[in-house]
């Protein structure tokens, strides 16, 4: 009885930038959020763009600019990890999915924010690619690091890394 | 007894994709009261799977299914 009354928790490593690997991360973690878990979100290197507020640019010194423009910008311009070919796969997904109503992952985020799913960006990775709180979405409120996760982990039920 | 199954609250899924019907269904569970009952209605034919998974994950019912044409109709009942 005492262990069904304690709340199930997820913990999940998001550690690529690719749409359809986003699109994993966000899938399940707003289905174990709807299922009842406690779901835990951690944004380390690539992943951290999932969280970059749309229209800002990261970086100062020329590698940090560098990589920035790499990342090409928000969560809605993530290429899938196939098929990229310079946007085009990112333009042919949007269309294809759009046609059978699929969710964006702008949307799919802001459900699992909705959802009580909790987002943290790796302060590691932050300095490292130079990227600042204030380029996070307002929702992210922690920036942490491995301790963190390790804690969430151990309780978990399962734990993922995408 | 399948005949008195009466909704409390209908949900229209239809044109909704994984992982939006059971989403929508969780969050609407706890606006019928305990022992009340949602009729969910889903064309997603992955929802055939997943609402009665997420039911048994979250300790709920799924009490009938049915086809309706293309769609799949759900009678969840809350049980907590």
């Amino acid at each position: 009885m005492a262990e069904e009354e304690k709340k199930k928790k997820v913990s999940m490593v998001v550690f690529s930038g690719d749409m359809d690997k986003l699109y994993a991360a966000f899938i399940i973690a707003t289905g174990s959020a709807a299922a009842g878990f406690d779901v835990t979100m951690f944004f380390t290197f690539w992943g951290l763009k999932a969280l970059q507020k749309k229209g800002v640019s990261t970086g100062h010194s020329l590698f940090g600019r560098m990589i920035g423009w790499v990342n090409g910008g928000d969560i809605s311009k993530a290429n899938p990890s196939r098929y990229g070919f310079l946007g085009m796969g990112r333009w042919m997904f949007h269309k294809m999915m759009k046609n059978k109503n699929v969710s964006t992952l702008p949307e799919l985020r802001q459900l699992a924010v909705d959802l009580g799913v909790k987002m943290y960006p790796c302060q590691m990775t932050m300095d490292v690619m130079e990227y600042e709180r204030e380029k996070f979405i307002p929702e992210i409120t922690d920036c942490v690091g491995v301790g963190f996760f390790i804690e969430q982990a151990s309780q978990s039920a399962f734990t993922m890394f995408i | 007894m399948a005949d008195e199954l009466k909704p409390d609250l209908e949900l229209d899924l239809k044109g909704l994709l994984c992982p939006l019907p059971m989403v929508r269904v969780s969050q609407n569970i706890t606006k019928v009261a305990v022992g009340g009952i949602i009729k969910a209605t889903a064309s997603d034919p992955g929802s055939m799977a997943d609402i009665p998974s997420w039911a048994r994950t979250t300790g709920n019912e799924v009490v009938k299914t049915e086809r309706d044409g293309k769609n799949f109709v759900f009678y969840v009942k809350r049980l907590k």
